[in-house]
């Protein structure tokens, strides 16, 4: 310890317009772990990028030395060579072929072109233990879910004789359970010492295991704690993050939920691929007017299905089962069904299945919309520019002009482009898949104060979410589901997280 | 960011954001300039640039329909077969008695039928539209050579061909070999396009919208205003309007109108941007999809009818590799591969761009091969002008 391993001095780098990373200083030792916290936007992947050498030397000023010596990387393959590895948020595996195949892609030894697979099947085995992966060195990526082709992913940095290596976001998309394993995993590494920076949302997580932290904001480096010797805290992070304290987190309630409005009965959607398997099993809930409803779960507990499947069958190959809105049967068998019988829905995949990002922000909003803003099919565009300006004002969406594309805007924004385009179609129930995923800390607060307006003004809100603080500072009530089945139900004053992991993974 | 200070964009943004837009627009100037100087100025007289438009109408109205197959991500092979197709039908209905009238209505709605039957196989079946369309390109040659036995069919008499080379005069209004009626119409449809966009103007600034500098405004009004006028001029002292110039007039009008302004046309836009989101949004794609499919077998139809006007009679083999001119034409005009982008107008800039190289090098007497490779090059320093810039400017 002691001995640096990454040292960064007064990193500056300038896009276009804007400068990401402002006199940035970093200094990582040997062997610990780093976790690098910040907000969307502060600059953190812009950095990891400068150091893995996404953008060559010459393209930014100030100095990194890696191992003692000045870099000079022209692309990610010289960084590699060193022995750094980053694994980044979306995963970079080549889907359709197997773990073996993935783990050496691009760094395998052949004789005259020709590839040796035993041995490098019998290589991967000894990876595959490292990371503890229980696989068969064959299988083929696409069929193993998001933990594991992790554990492949970090296989395949182990394999390039990785020493420092870089995770970016690396439990965003993983349950509780795989988050633990994952995490254990890298305290293990350690210890092999392997050294490792985090980048993380997750607070609980930096603080469980990593050594020292670093924050940045606006581009600049904030702090820099050690874990044990400053006592550092998540309110103490939070604080240096935002650059203000974040008093209440969660907005108060006012408001109490009125009669009940949606009741659903015995729903039970099958996979689009396997036709006889239950995605979700029977399931049965209801909500009330002015109510916020929160679903949660591990993931693939069927949460997200069951609400896709609701919302127009935009999920699963059919579906069994009623739903009621007001006590009259209604038929949501297409989106355009589900949005005039009064539903809307707000996806979790907002790049793939939420925005158009090549439109801009006004089209976005006013795409579910449209029927009502024309005449005769004829749009009128005046009512539709002021309709998307309302949003962006009351929203406050951070946009130069509602004519800027989608694709430029941040996570948050983004997210609030998506509700928009939700509200402007004026449905009595709002359903929001995981509304805060991946976003900053400043937006989130803000999304809540979104949802508890609407929620004031009668809609009801049924908030799918992985999050368990999220949905027991926000929710009236809770369904608690796993394995395609609703496990249990609590109220907001009965919720902990501890009674909720209790009746997900127990009964 | 106060709130007056956004309300009038400034002219260096503006054509920043719309340099794409103009480019192209440039580029066909510029095209024009350079040949009229190899040509000594024979290819800006009135005769030719007649000519131009009558020997490109066919393909400019299949690329307004396959720039609306491009925007919603497929692609259409078949046009040039189901064009030959139609185009044997209409002349036997032709000669069966039918008057023109009849012939052009009956030619566009087998083409809507065709593009029913491919857009069943696209939106519903879910075939890629690539494949359906390749198998319909040689399911509609072979059906055109079985109708016409491999034989051409002439027509008639001279009223079918009005449709591709006649001319549409007031005869009271021709005094001196000068035909007013093209330039009486120029005048009308410039003005009534004034009007249009002042009125909307001042809708917008009525809802306190953000608006151009007012100098850029009559700036666009001029220039537009020169090329209506400069183009009636030109028809006016050859032999007035082209009946199908009016016919792609209103067919560009049309379909502008729709993909701007029409909740279907954003659809298109919104499906060829992300499909699953737009379903997601309560959007039908899959009619979607199969509207788009119709339209394209309307305008193929109609190209049809041009086409035999145009040779006089219906070729077994007429319009080989229609569909790719008319690919082309969309891709030069900035319409997007991937899908969500493109104009109707674009898509007729870009026609229009390698009608005029056509008709410079073949009034230079350069030889079908060298066009071929000439057209290439311009094909692919269009496209990547267009990428580049996109990237550049942050939007690719």
């Amino acid at each position: 310890m002691g001995e640096y391993i990454l040292e960064i001095e007064n990193l500056t780098k300038d896009f276009p317009g804007v400068r990401a990373l402002d006199h940035v200083s970093l200094r990582v030792r040997k062997g610990e772990i780093h976790s690098l916290c910040g907000e969307n936007g502060a600059g953190k992947s812009t950095l990891m990028s400068v150091i893995s050498g996404v953008y060559p030397k010459g393209s930014y000023e100030g100095k990194v030395f890696f191992k003692g010596k000045e870099t000079h990387y022209h692309s990610v393959k010289d960084s590699e060579k060193e022995g750094l590895a980053i694994i980044h948020q979306e995963l970079a595996l080549s889907p359709y072929l197997s773990i073996y195949e993935n783990i050496f892609l691009g760094h395998m030894r052949t004789s005259l072109g020709i590839i040796n697979w035993d041995y490098y099947i019998k290589e991967s085995q000894k990876y595959l233990d490292q990371v503890g992966l229980k696989e068969n060195p064959a299988t083929i990526v696409s069929r193993m879910g998001v933990g594991k082709q992790q554990l492949v992913e970090i296989a395949r940095a182990l394999s390039k004789k990785v020493e420092l290596l870089i995770l970016d976001e690396p439990t965003s998309s993983l349950n509780d359970d795989e988050s633990e394993k994952l995490l254990k995993l890298i305290l293990e590494l350690k210890q092999q010492g392997i050294t490792c920076i985090m980048i993380s949302h997750k607070l609980n997580e930096v603080l469980e295991i990593a050594d020292r932290v670093t924050v940045l904001r606006d581009g600049k480096s904030i702090s820099t704690y050690d874990v044990k010797q400053d006592k550092l805290t998540e309110a103490m992070l939070i604080r240096d993050m935002v650059g203000r304290d974040l008093t209440a987190r969660f907005p108060e309630r006012k408001n109490t939920p009125g009669e009940v409005i949606l009741e659903v009965k015995n729903w039970t959607v099958y996979h689009p691929d396997y036709h006889t398997i239950k995605v979700v099993d029977n399931a049965s809930f209801y909500a009330r007017k002015g109510e916020i409803v929160a679903f949660c779960g591990p993931m693939g507990a069927g949460r997200t299905e069951l609400m896709m499947s609701i919302y127009g069958r935009s999920y699963g190959s059919h579906a069994e089962g009623e739903i009621r809105i007001g006590g009259k049967k209604i038929d949501t068998s297409d989106t355009r069904k589900a949005i005039e019988a009064g539903i809307g829905y707000v996806s979790e995949d907002r790049k793939n299945l939420g925005l158009i990002l090549i439109q801009d922000v006004k089209s976005n909003i006013s795409i579910s919309s449209l029927p009502k803003l024309s005449k005769a099919g004829v749009v009128n565009s005046s009512l539709e520019i002021r309709e998307a300006e309302r949003f962006k004002n009351e929203l406050r969406i951070k946009t130069p002009s509602i004519n800027q594309l989608a694709r430029n805007l941040s996570g948050g924004n983004q997210q609030k482009v998506a509700l928009s385009r939700c509200m402007l179609s004026d449905p009595e129930i709002f359903i929001v898949d995981e509304p805060t995923r991946g976003i900053d800390v400043g937006a989130k607060s803000e999304i809540y104060h979104i949802l508890n307006d609407m929620a004031a003004n009668g809609k009801t809100i049924i908030m799918v979410t992985s999050e368990l603080p999220e949905a027991i500072g926000m929710a009236d009530r809770i369904y608690v589901m796993n394995e395609g089945r609703i496990k249990g139900e609590l109220t907001h004053e009965e919720a902990t997280q501890e009674k909720i992991m209790h009746i997900a993974l127990l009964n | 960011m106060s709130d007056t200070a956004v309300k009038s964009t400034s002219i260096k943004n503006l054509i920043k954001a719309n340099i794409r837009n103009y480019s192209m627009v440039l580029m066909l100037a510029l095209i024009m300039i350079i040949f009229s100087f190899l040509t000594d100025g024979v290819n800006l007289n009135s005769r030719n640039f007649t000519n131009i438009f009558m020997q490109n109408s066919y393909i400019l109205l299949l690329a307004v329909g396959m720039v609306l197959v491009i925007i919603v991500g497929n692609i259409d092979l078949s046009v040039g077969s189901v064009a030959a197709f139609i185009g044997a039908i209409s002349a036997m209905l032709y000669n069966s008695g039918a008057n023109m009238f009849v012939t052009v209505i009956a030619s566009i709605i087998i083409g809507i039928l065709i593009g029913a039957f491919q857009g069943a196989w696209i939106a519903y079946a879910k075939i890629p539209a690539f494949i359906v369309t390749l198998a319909a390109q040689l399911l509609f040659r072979g059906l055109t050579y079985i109708i016409t036995n491999v034989s051409p069919i002439s027509l008639r008499d001279d009223n079918f061909k009005q449709i591709a080379s006649g001319m549409a005069n007031i005869d009271a209004l021709t005094i001196n070999g000068v035909y007013y009626t093209a330039l009486i119409a120029g005048v009308v449809v410039f003005l009534i396009y004034v009007f249009l966009e002042i009125q909307g103007r001042q809708n917008k600034l009525k809802y306190g919208f953000t608006v151009s500098p007012l100098s850029f405004f009559i700036f666009k009004l001029l220039v537009i205003g020169l090329l209506i006028l400069g183009l009636s001029q030109r028809f006016a002292t050859y032999r007035g309007i082209p009946i199908v110039v009016i016919v792609l007039g209103v067919t560009i009008i049309l379909f502008s109108f729709l993909t701007n302004n029409t909740v279907i046309g954003r659809y298109i836009y919104a499906v060829g941007g992300n499909a699953r989101s737009a379903k997601l949004s309560g959007i039908n794609s899959e009619l979607v999809v199969f509207v788009v499919q119709l339209i394209m077998g309307g305008l193929t139809g109609l190209a049809g009818v041009v086409f035999t006007g145009y040779m006089n009679s219906a070729l077994p083999q007429a319009g080989n590799n229609f569909e790719l001119d008319a690919i082309a034409a969309c891709f030069i005009g900035g319409a997007s591969a991937s899908g969500g982008i493109g104009t109707v107008i674009g898509a007729i800039v870009g026609g229009l761009v390698m009608a005029a190289i056509n008709n410079g090098m073949s009034l230079m007497n350069i030889q079908a091969q060298w066009q071929y490779v000439v057209k290439a090059m311009v094909l692919l320093l269009a496209v990547f002008y267009d990428i580049y810039t996109r990237r550049k400017t942050g939007l690719g």
